[in-house]
């Protein structure tokens, strides 16, 4: 077993912490770093809650180890709302029924938020094919894939 | 679950990377994207003594054009595959192939090198690198050697790599002339493992007669197969009904898929003489464009 010291700037805030190799990024984010709204599911990658950005990517945490990111830059669902308001992609998932129990929201904002940086002008399909990455037992998906094609339109207008 | 304990070693160097390989033996294991291995860690199914972080080996993450090939680096994420245009241009069955594995998260973390050491059967990598027959280059502390695809890949998640040696780069063709190609496969669900994956590449003279065709099955044996009798019978023809029967009929023969939760073999044999056809005619149609 190795001890190492891990330096990482989450949403903007620096976190210098001692991890066991083994600990998973997605525990050091909850455990360690008090960052709960990171949600864990599977632990084997296949239901996306645990999603969060690293380096301009969205990838599984539970599929990365703490000791990994050392050095890097982050964003968690904490990140997304500006003091105290939730950004126009988490008022469009309130807005359209997003969301019912909450568990899957965190991973699925994540991936969202990347992918709509990289894809401007995504259609339905697109956004489905993204979508495919995480598991949501309540929705039935319709209000995810509305909420985010609302925010695709609201971008528009504002361009 | 939680994965067990281990040591964890971050090389800045290739160099690094295989001393250390050397150093831990076969206690050692090398981990690139993780998208596999860590699941498989976390259920504990492995519990390596040793891990080799290749992350930060930045000079093993390139796409490389070269007179006739593209090189690609291990480390190179598949979603870097995926949207790269000199690929696409230059050896476009693997942007086909690229988007069926998995999610655009994992893809995102995955690298082609860790798809091809860990060579599941149904896995899209590794059947794109037989069906484009290309090669890889592995390295120790003594050498770099170099291997084709059909010696690559051993049996169910095997391969030719030791466990003192790094897989670090990949060289594919690029084939001359009139060329076609498609890839195929049937999943449960988008993005689950394929039951039956089938993949084509073939080129055309001037008269459309195929000239070199090589056609390769996913998930029906214990390694991406490379149906030799259906690719012979296939040079000098053109492509027509009963010539696909034909070759349905040869794939029928050659495999020995097996019965599991998911698919039964009967089925399996049967998706892989349709996908087979479906994948032929594509290439085909393609490369007469």
């Amino acid at each position: 077993m190795t001890v190492h010291e891990v330096e990482v700037k989450i949403n903007g805030k620096t976190y210098k912490e001692e991890v066991e190799s083994r600990m998973l990024l997605s525990d050091f984010l909850r455990e360690t770093c008090g960052l709960t709204g990171t949600h864990v599911g599977c632990e084997h990658g296949v239901c996306g809650a645990c999603t969060v950005i690293v380096n301009d990517s969205a990838v599984r945490s539970c599929l990365m180890f703490a000791v990994q990111v050392d050095g890097q830059e982050m964003q968690t669902v904490e990140g997304l709302a500006q003091n105290g308001q939730l950004n126009p992609l988490q008022k469009n998932f309130v807005e359209c029924h997003g969301l019912q129990c909450g568990f899957c929201t965190p991973g699925i904002l994540m991936s969202t938020t990347d992918y709509l940086k990289k894809h401007s002008t995504p259609c339905k399909k697109d956004i489905q094919d993204m979508l495919s990455g995480h598991l949501c037992r309540c929705t039935g998906y319709d209000g995810i894939v509305k909420a985010i094609e609302k925010t695709v339109e609201d971008q528009k207008v504002n361009i | 679950m939680k994965p067990a304990q281990f040591d964890y070693y971050c090389p800045k160097t290739v160099d690094e990377a295989l001393t250390l390989l050397e150093e831990s033996g076969f206690d050692g294991k090398i981990i690139a994207g993780g998208q596999s291995l860590v699941p498989i860690m976390n259920m504990r199914l492995s519990t390596p003594d040793c891990l080799i972080d290749i992350n930060r080996l930045q000079d093993l993450d390139f796409i490389d054009y070269e007179e006739g090939l593209v090189k690609i680096g291990t480390l190179t994420r598949q979603n870097r595959v995926e949207t790269s245009d000199l690929i696409r241009q230059h050896i476009g069955l693997l942007s086909e192939a690229v988007p069926f594995i998995g999610h655009v998260q994992t893809r995102n973390r995955g690298t082609i090198g860790g798809s091809l050491v860990h060579a599941d059967p149904t896995a899209e990598i590794p059947l794109a690198l037989m069906t484009m027959g290309g090669s890889v280059h592995i390295a120790s502390t003594d050498e770099v050697r170099t291997v084709n695809a059909e010696d690559f890949f051993v049996t169910y998640l095997t391969t030719d790599v030791m466990p003192t040696e790094l897989l670090t780069e990949i060289h594919i063709p690029i084939w001359e002339g009139r060329v076609g190609y498609s890839f195929q496969e049937i999943s449960r669900r988008h993005g689950d493992f394929a039951l039956v994956a089938s993949a084509c590449q073939l080129s055309v003279d001037d008269q459309n007669r195929i000239s070199d065709a090589r056609l390769v099955l996913g998930g029906v044996e214990s390694v991406p197969l490379l149906v030799t009798e259906a690719n012979e019978l296939l040079h000098g023809e053109r492509l027509t009904d009963s010539l696909l029967d034909k070759v349905a009929s040869i794939v029928s023969k050659v495999i020995e898929p097996e019965s599991d939760l998911h698919a039964s073999a009967d089925y399996r044999r049967h998706i892989a003489q349709s996908l087979a056809k479906r994948t032929l005619q594509e290439a085909y149609v393609k490369a007469g464009r």
